[in-house]
């Protein structure tokens, strides 16, 4: 007996030790080669380390090694999701450095083609959700509604992930004669199944339960990480290159930046709904009036680059994807540098989910809406 | 009564009798026994099988797919295919488990899914065991179950194996209340624990009708702890595959994953069964009051097909839940059965007695 009141009058001093989980590199949730070294206690995730590299490909090198046209080809291959606005962002920055004027048609193509990307992108996202939360049938809705849009995107240019659409003075083919009608039966379906979203999923009091409050970004922590896109808006960064320094045809469009300040993972779920909505309502506007003209304009054979430095920012459906190219002159870039929003995404996580349960981790982790390749490069 | 020619006590009794004049005490005995546990283990195989295959179709159905088409007629030999690739496939054990407990895990909680059947009243006389305590030897019996999860937790020495068999613990342990309080509400209202009874006294209402709204409120605590006793749902914490991989039978393969996969799916059979035996009239036919004709129609169903059926209805709701609503956490599972499900269960017990009191029940 005497023991045991020793052993409870010293229980303060007996320490449970924390133990360390490698989630990933294969772990149904990590959506890839992403490795996380959790240190528990118990269910309570105390700190996370993430290690990134599984899938590490060199693209940034080995730009180095090819012509600016090919860099394009590159770039889909990161954020696969995000394609055409990886393709784009490359596309517009070679375009600055040249100083080339592209035609009106072909601002206007592109920028449907961002919007439609962003749609697959965030329906992709929804499925993965609701999967990481455990309700398997969202990945089903979800990829029913994304198919309309990747039917699209093959009538387009022949891929339905890796577009490789936009090139540098234009896009590689004019729109497909059925392109305007496939895209509006498409938003008139789309339209409709939006609300199936919300009634699956939003409404629910066990979704909610999982994800209000929980995995609380600061606005501080949220510019201090560098955490962009929906994520980023979601604890009121206002961080949407579409506005700020707005690119094809965006400046023609209105639309509104969702913000909000509660910082939680359900308000990043929620915005990234109503950004849908929102991109369902710029190609609305841009649809009808696509101009006649050229759809590309005639570049040189061998593309190079003015001596000196260029940047340029694109909204992906991750958030703000920037591309820097250092040039000397030659046909091939000295140096190419990316600036994936995955990576500053992910390096919040920490900040976000330390203190909450493991399971908490899978739904923060879902809601930064990672794809590895982005991270890794 | 109609059906009186449904009645299987007949039978049973008469095979006694044949092999009593044939063998001696001893051999009748054993060969009786033999011929049970095959027809369960038989039973056991097929209709969990067949389980697999539903839930697959079901699934598919909430999912806007077709399910599996290609292997037999609709793909009905599907499962049977996939469970002779689980049967083919390599025992992989971790190099550093405990060998003894890794392996008798899995029999652990196939065990309990027998030993729960045992007393279930699938017909009129088609029942093994029909003791006094038939209820209350149900729930002692499938908490068994939650060891064998422990020790397969313990024993693959994997931290999610060991994560997901805590959380299989707390939640069964807590749920396991709710059950079997849910269980007492009907218990005073029957005056018997033996199932047999149970399902007899319910010949003209179903006890779900019977006790009004405490019988209702009973039912729907039972079919949610149901769900979260047998690791279902959105109560899968246990195997929780996006957080743990694949809980606590992730280091199994092969066949002893098939009994983990098994013992699921008849515990749902179990836990349905149970629903059906207490609150839907078990194998009685539906029985509306004063309709004469009508009831006599439904007594020329025969038992087996009333209870199939019903089981198979309530199996559909479980399956319903788990395809459509996401997991809970492990601490919101414990406060949703300690906060809400606790307390209305005693409530509900304390109306439940004062209907009976009062003779308020139809």
């Amino acid at each position: 007996m005497s023991e045991i009141k020793e052993i409870i009058m010293h229980s303060d001093k007996i320490h449970t030790d924390e133990y360390l989980v490698n989630m990933g590199p294969q772990h149904p949730s990590t959506h890839g080669v992403l490795r996380l070294l959790v240190r528990l206690e118990g269910e309570i995730v105390h700190n996370i380390q993430p290690h990134v590299g599984y899938i590490h490909s060199g693209i940034e090198k080995m730009c180095e090694a090819i012509s600016y046209p090919q860099v394009i080809h590159l770039t889909d291959r990161m954020d696969y999701l995000s394609a055409h606005m990886n393709n784009e962002a490359v596309a517009l920055c070679i375009e600055n450095a040249l100083q080339v004027e592209v035609p009106e048609r072909v601002k206007y193509i592109r920028t449907i083609m961002d919007e439609l990307s962003r749609l697959a992108s965030h329906q992709l996202w929804w499925c993965v959700m609701g999967m990481d939360l455990g309700a398997l049938t969202t990945f089903f809705y979800g990829l029913r509604d994304r198919e309309h849009i990747l039917d699209i995107f093959e009538e387009t240019c022949g891929a339905r992930m890796t577009l490789n659409y936009s090139v540098p003075g234009g896009v590689m083919f004019d729109i497909h004669p059925n392109f305007q009608k496939r895209v509006k039966d498409f938003i008139k379906e789309f339209r409709k199944k939006l609300p199936e979203y919300d009634e699956l999923l939003t409404g629910n009091v066990i979704f909610q339960e999982r994800t209000k409050n929980i995995g609380y970004l600061s606005l501080e922590d949220a510019i201090a990480w560098g955490v962009t896109g929906p994520s980023g808006r979601g604890s009121g960064f206002s961080c949407d290159v579409r506005k700020h320094q707005p690119y094809s045809a965006y400046p023609l469009v209105q639309f509104e930046e969702k913000l909000d300040t509660k910082g939680d993972t359900f308000t990043r779920y929620r915005l990234r709904i109503e950004e849908m909505h929102e991109s369902l309502h710029i190609i609305e506007q841009l649809i009808d009036n696509i101009p006649e003209g050229d759809f590309a304009v005639k570049m040189k054979g061998v593309v190079k680059l003015p001596e000196g430095e260029f940047y340029q920012r694109v909204e992906t459906a991750r958030g703000e994807f920037g591309v820097y190219i250092v040039s000397d002159g030659k046909k091939n870039p000295y140096r190419v540098k990316f600036r994936s929003p995955g990576f500053s995404n992910l390096f919040a996580l920490n900040k976000m989910a330390a203190g909450h349960k493991i399971a908490d981790l899978v739904a923060i982790m879902s809601t930064l809406d990672l794809v590895i390749p982005d991270i890794d490069r | 009564m109609g059906f009186n020619i449904y009645d299987f006590s007949g039978m049973t009794h008469n095979m006694h009798l044949w092999f009593s004049e044939r063998m001696s005490p001893t051999a009748t005995t054993i060969v009786e026994w033999t011929i049970i546990g095959v027809s369960y283990m038989l039973f056991v195989a097929l209709f969990g099988l067949f389980l697999v295959y539903a839930e697959r179709k079901v699934c598919a159905a909430f999912q806007q797919r077709l399910g599996p088409t290609r292997v037999g007629f609709w793909g009905l030999l599907q499962t049977i295919a996939d469970f002779i690739k689980l049967l083919m496939k390599e025992l992989i054990m971790p190099k550093s488990a405990d060998r003894f407990l890794y392996n008798l895990a899995p029999f652990i909680v196939m065990i309990a899914t027998f030993l729960a059947m045992a007393v279930l009243p699938f017909a009129k006389g088609l029942q093994t065991l029909d003791f006094d305590i038939g209820i209350f030897y149900v729930t002692a019996v499938s908490s068994v179950g939650v060891i064998g999860i422990l020790l397969a937790g313990w024993s693959s020495n994997n931290k999610y194996s060991l994560i997901g068999a805590m959380r299989s613990g707390a939640q069964i342990l807590s749920y396991e209340l709710s059950v079997s309080l849910s269980l007492v509400t009907i218990i005073i209202l029957a005056g018997s624990m033996q199932l047999s009874v149970i399902v007899e006294s319910q010949r003209d209402s179903w006890f779900l009708f019977k006790g009004h709204i405490p019988s209702l409120i009973a039912f729907v605590i039972f079919l949610i702890a149901g769900t979260a006793e047998t690791n279902r749902g959105p109560f899968d914490l246990a195997e929780a595959e996006s957080e743990l991989t694949a809980g606590f039978h992730t280091e199994y393969s092969g066949i002893k994953f098939a009994f983990f996969f098994l013992a699921e799916y008849i515990n749902m059979f179990i836990v349905s069964a149970m629903a059906v035996t207490v609150f839907l009239g078990g194998w009685m036919p539906l029985h509306f009051g004063s309709f004469e004709s009508f009831n006599v129609v439904m007594d020329f169903i025969p038992p087996l097909v009333w209870f199939f059926m019903k089981v198979l209805g309530v199996i559909f709701l479980i399956m319903w839940f788990k395809w459509t609503f996401p997991r809970l956490r492990v601490d919101q599972i414990l406060t949703l059965e300690w906060k809400y499900l606790l307390p209305i269960n005693l409530i509900n017990i304390i109306l439940m007695s004062l209907v009976v009191l009062t003779k308020f029940h139809l």
